[in-house]
């Protein structure tokens, strides 16, 4: 049995009225690919932003690497709102900014791309290694810190060069084609020296091929930094070649858990993106 | 690596000569020459303009409390370089000054900075959860709150109320405002340049990304508001060396937009550009354009139509339309001057003409 990266407990997350992810539980093991999937609005990209604290849970509890890192419960007028299950099994309140989690070890890319605009592809990387910095802000401004700088540096270009981004290190990060802005911003998540990486619909907008060589790429990339996987997608044809398990959550509730084989005969899953005939 | 060698030996050179022309004015021209007040004035708001961009241009974060913060640095700087046998004339309204001792220029200087660093980290905890225009009111609503309070008759004994300070130390020199403004814009670069720079553009361009990739957004946005302020509050204390006299009536929100006029006409995020600008908006609207002004009669006694008070700033105003309409990047965008890429390209463009109808490839 390899070691629990994440866990997610009962977490809950309701916007006045509406709850948007409902009572999910998952886990992710040390070197898995785990797949969230669901048909549109299921609700995934909010469970993933409650997990990487963009949202405060309303209720639940997630632990990364066995360390609890957030922990919620309704309070105020969430309290009488409140319609998901469990609302009195957790009785602290702990949460943590994104970059706080980020230093953990848990980097994410985004659904729409976010690089940094005006930076190159170099910078944009390079900007990603200042959370792993000794110096504070006058060692930096005078200087002192020069080692430090040209380890970054050495880092980024190793980095760069692994992901065979290196030849457009000097471009403008927005001026790339797609698919090379998706590997960036990878790339970027990597250069943070995560344990997990979250990714949001890597796929999306990808063409057929593209999508082939991201599936390599992620593959790629678990060997090579021993990274677990946690991602949500759309393609089922990435998703089967590429997980070791599968979530599948509609309305915000989890419906199905297993190996890709299983979810795919899953009469519940195929409900779900197919929908169920009125007269049955 | 070579050619970032070259580009920074050019850009060196390029600096020795603006010290050489300083050097050169400050001991060639005649002492009645408009070069003098002109170019106290643009290090001044030179610093003024590249600390804003530090804010506006590279954190993202649009603040106008500039005023408050350089009237925080002025009056620092003016109460303590008053001689000490000098203050119960300054202070006469009040029966004598609070403070008994006279500092020397730097230290009186890093001390105008500090004070208004303190204050922006007081204020910076409140104000910069706001975002855009929200944070732009708040800190507006700073400057005039200051600019209200030292004004009060409680105070006077330290600020000496509404009535102006004069007497203090104000060198005439244009090196030494050269000198503190240049050091200053250079410690700007290097924060720039730095890992922390880095950080402030990122937060900038994206500050969801920003923070996912582990960018304290709090901690970073603070830090910048209060460098800013810090040269803020020294470009302040210049101000008043520059006047010779300090009141609280001349930093009206008034200064506050042409210090940000001189940032978008220099361009957002170039610091070059708020140099270049800052020379151009104060020797116009000092100088070249000042005629405008005055009422001019020709030889044979005709006033020239439209020529009187006032006329200077219906002109300035038409030139900042164009630049606005065509310019909208400013004068250097988000670029830095170069010589090395100057040269490069003038090279380049008489390479193309003398190969008539040649591939244009580059």
């Amino acid at each position: 049995m390899s070691k629990n990266v994440l866990h997610v407990e009962n977490l809950t997350m309701q916007f006045g009225g509406v709850v948007a992810v409902d009572n999910l539980t998952m886990d992710v093991n040390e070197g898995e690919i785990v797949a969230l999937i669901g048909p549109n609005g299921a609700g995934k990209t909010t469970a993933f932003n409650a997990i990487t604290g963009v949202y405060e849970p309303t209720n639940g509890q997630v632990s990364f690497a066995g360390e609890k890192i957030i922990e919620n419960h309704p309070q105020g007028k969430m309290k009488k709102l409140y319609a998901g299950a469990n609302a009195d099994m957790y009785r602290h309140i702990l949460v943590k900014t994104p970059d706080e989690l980020t230093k953990l070890g848990m980097a994410r890319t985004f659904q729409n791309i976010r690089l940094f605009k005006s930076m190159t592809v170099f910078d944009n990387v390079l900007t990603a290694k200042h959370l792993r910095r000794t110096s504070n802000i006058f060692t930096a401004t005078l200087k002192l810190n020069r080692k430090e700088e040209a380890k970054m540096r050495r880092e980024t270009e190793e980095l760069l060069k692994l992901v065979d981004l290196y030849d457009v290190k000097d471009e403008i990060a927005t001026g790339l084609p797609y698919g090379k802005q998706r590997k960036l911003e990878i790339a970027r998540a990597l250069a943070t020296d995560p344990k997990l990486l979250l990714l949001d619909e890597p796929a999306a907008g990808m063409n057929p091929q593209e999508t082939e060589e991201l599936t390599k790429f992620i593959h790629y990339i678990r060997e090579k930094f021993n990274l677990t996987i946690l991602l949500i997608e759309h393609h089922m044809n990435l998703v089967m070649d590429i997980s070791d398990r599968i979530y599948v959550i509609d309305f915000g509730k989890e419906i199905a858990e297993g190996v890709p084989a299983e979810i795919q005969s899953n009469q519940k899953v195929i409900d779900a993106y197919l929908g169920v005939s009125e007269d049955e | 690596m070579w050619n970032q060698n070259k580009r920074t030996i050019c850009n060196l050179l390029l600096v020795a000569a603006l010290i050489l022309t300083l050097v050169l004015i400050e001991l060639l021209a005649p002492s009645t020459s408009m070069w003098f007040s002109v170019l106290r004035k643009v290090c001044t708001f030179a610093l003024a303009a590249v600390s804003m961009n530090l804010l506006n241009g590279f954190t993202g974060l649009f603040s106008l409390g500039q005023a408050g913060f350089m009237l925080l640095g002025a009056y620092t700087y003016a109460i303590l370089t008053i001689p000490v046998d000098m203050r119960s004339n300054v202070f006469r309204n009040y029966g004598d000054s609070l403070i008994r001792f006279q500092m020397p220029l730097v230290p009186a200087l890093l001390l105008a900075g500090l004070i208004a660093a303190f204050f922006a980290f007081l204020i910076g905890l409140p104000v910069l959860r706001l975002k855009s225009d929200y944070l732009a009111i708040a800190t507006l609503g700073f400057a005039e709150i200051v600019r209200g309070l030292v004004q009060l008759q409680n105070f006077g004994p330290v600020t000496n109320g509404p009535d102006p300070i004069n007497m203090f130390t104000a060198p005439k020199n244009i090196l030494v405002y050269a000198a503190i403004s240049g050091i200053s814009i250079l410690i700007i670069v290097l924060i720039i340049n730095s890992t922390y720079g880095r950080a402030f553009k990122a937060i900038r361009d994206d500050e969801i990304a920003a923070e996912a990739m582990g960018i304290n957004l709090a901690h970073h946005k603070r830090l910048s508001f209060i460098i800013s302020s810090f040269f803020c509050g020294i470009a302040g204390a210049m101000m008043a060396m520059c006047n010779t006299s300090v009141s609280s009536v001349s930093f009206t929100s008034a200064m506050t937009y042409q210090i940000l006029l001189v940032v978008v006409i220099g361009g957002i995020g170039s610091i070059s550009g708020s140099i270049i600008a800052a020379f151009i908006f104060y020797a116009s609207s000092e100088w070249w354009l000042k005629f405008l002004d005055l009422e001019t009669y020709t030889d044979a006694g005709a006033k020239i139509p439209l020529l009187g008070p006032g006329f200077r700033m219906v002109v300035f105003s038409i030139l900042i339309m164009i630049i606005v309409l065509f310019f909208r990047q400013g004068i250097m965008g988000t670029r830095e001057i170069s010589v090395y890429d100057g040269i490069l390209r003038i090279k380049n463009l008489f390479m193309k003409k003398s190969v008539k109808g040649g591939v244009k490839d580059e």
